[in-house]
């Protein structure tokens, strides 16, 4: 993958930090929105992908300390501004059972928003179709890696049931069945560009976010509680929104193998949200009593970041934008 | 309803079932779950949820369709 084209003053430090340019981090403006700012996220997710794929022609930097200080000092304002806008959602839970199961479904209850999966069901253009699985794809073309640095930080029946779970995601032994080739096909069927990263240059910060925030939490060994609730979040909303969005495929007229990744998540994450939140985050609460606060914690900042960014894609479709660019890109 | 379904191990395994409260059940270690008509659908998956509240449009696996069921 190529290097993103720089969006501001950070994600342009950061750009010439990787090609090896001398320079400084410049700071993080107060103004800015933490959770959803494209510079900043942007910034911070060239620095997360050095524990991915990388990038084409860059030295290797991802153990490089001056480089890790700088992904230090753009996630801790992350971590930071995540804590600030879900405190209140976790006390909440923990005051209303000390079951990590009811906790667990009282906060995906709680921080709710608009559906866009709705959207795209009933109303959405081809055209926002498309676009919507082109942001996405920055992450499903990478689907279950964040979680998977979680593996080795985990024991017992915990690390078992994600163990079993990720094998799933994992194609269970068949490569032509890994969930990100599902989705690589989804977008090469629907005439759109399956190389990783290929639409990185126009996901918006907000969905940057919800990208960063499963490093972050992946990435930490003291944030494994919190990353295991993120999972958890994100399975539990997960079934009966991808069968919303395979109707809008079908109904849009894109092709089966695209809405066949969509098909194939109605059924694969009604097993995984039960298998998370009773095998994987009840057990490692039961296991590490002091995680229970983390896991919440990750769940909530799943599911807020995830209101965030559908509140932003729909008000951006309203107000007619984005949309023009990718289909004269489809197009050529 | 939910228990005229049952879930078989071809391989002489102990399949294990684990209820989910509200929801589906969980099967691990088979390898054909028979449905109430005795139709037999392979297992594919290292775990499966199988549909314990009749609504679901993927019988015999659950598409979460119980929340909707519960809930409204």
């Amino acid at each position: 993958m190529q290097l993103p084209r720089p969006r501001g003053p950070l994600s342009e430090a950061v750009h010439a930090r990787l090609e090896c340019r001398p320079g400084e981090l410049p700071p993080v403006d107060a103004e800015v929105d933490v959770l959803a700012d494209d510079d900043l996220h942007l910034a911070l997710w060239m620095l997360y992908e050095l524990h991915y794929r990388g990038f084409d022609g860059c030295a290797d930097l991802e153990w490089d300390p001056g480089t890790i200080a700088w992904r230090h000092e753009l996630e801790s304002r992350f971590e930071s501004a995540l804590r600030a806008v879900t405190t209140s959602y976790v006390e909440e839970a923990l005051g209303m059972s000390d079951d990590v199961v009811d906790q667990v479904q009282h906060l995906v209850e709680a921080v709710d928003g608009p559906s866009l999966a709705a959207f795209l069901q009933r109303e959405a253009t081809r055209e926002q179709v498309l676009e919507f699985l082109a942001v996405r794809s920055l992450y499903h073309l990478k689907e279950s890696d964040p979680h998977s640095f979680v593996l080795p930080r985990i024991d017992g029946p915990a690390k078992a049931a994600l163990a079993e779970l990720l094998y799933d995601e994992y194609g269970a032994g068949r490569p032509e069945r890994l969930h990100a080739t599902l989705y690589g096909d989804a977008l090469e069927a629907a005439g759109l560009d399956r190389r990783y990263g290929a639409y990185v240059d126009r996901v918006p910060g907000h969905t940057l976010a919800v990208n960063n925030v499963m490093s972050l939490l992946g990435l930490h060994r003291r944030l494994r509680g919190a990353a295991m609730g993120h999972l958890t979040a994100f399975e539990v909303t997960s079934s009966v929104p991808c069968r919303r969005i395979a109707a809008g495929i079908e109904r849009v007229g894109l092709p089966d193998v695209t809405a066949a990744y969509f098909h194939e998540h109605v059924e694969a994450d009604a097993v995984h949200e039960q298998v998370a939140m009773r095998d994987i985050c009840a057990v490692l609460v039961q296991a590490e009593p002091d995680l229970r606060r983390d896991v919440l914690f990750g769940v909530a900042a799943c599911l807020h970041l995830d209101v965030l960014s559908a509140k932003a894609q729909l008000a951006a479709w309203a107000a007619g934008d984005g949309v023009d660019r990718l289909a004269e890109k489809v197009a050529s | 309803m939910t228990d005229s379904w049952r879930a078989l191990s071809l391989r002489d395994e102990e399949v294990r079932l684990t209820p989910c409260p509200g929801g589906p059940t969980l099967v691990r270690r088979a390898d054909v779950v028979v449905d109430e008509d005795g139709t037999a659908h392979p297992v594919d998956r290292p775990v499966v949820a199988v549909c314990t509240c009749g609504k679901s449009q993927r019988k015999p696996w659950c598409d979460s369709t119980h929340k909707s069921v519960r809930r409204r």
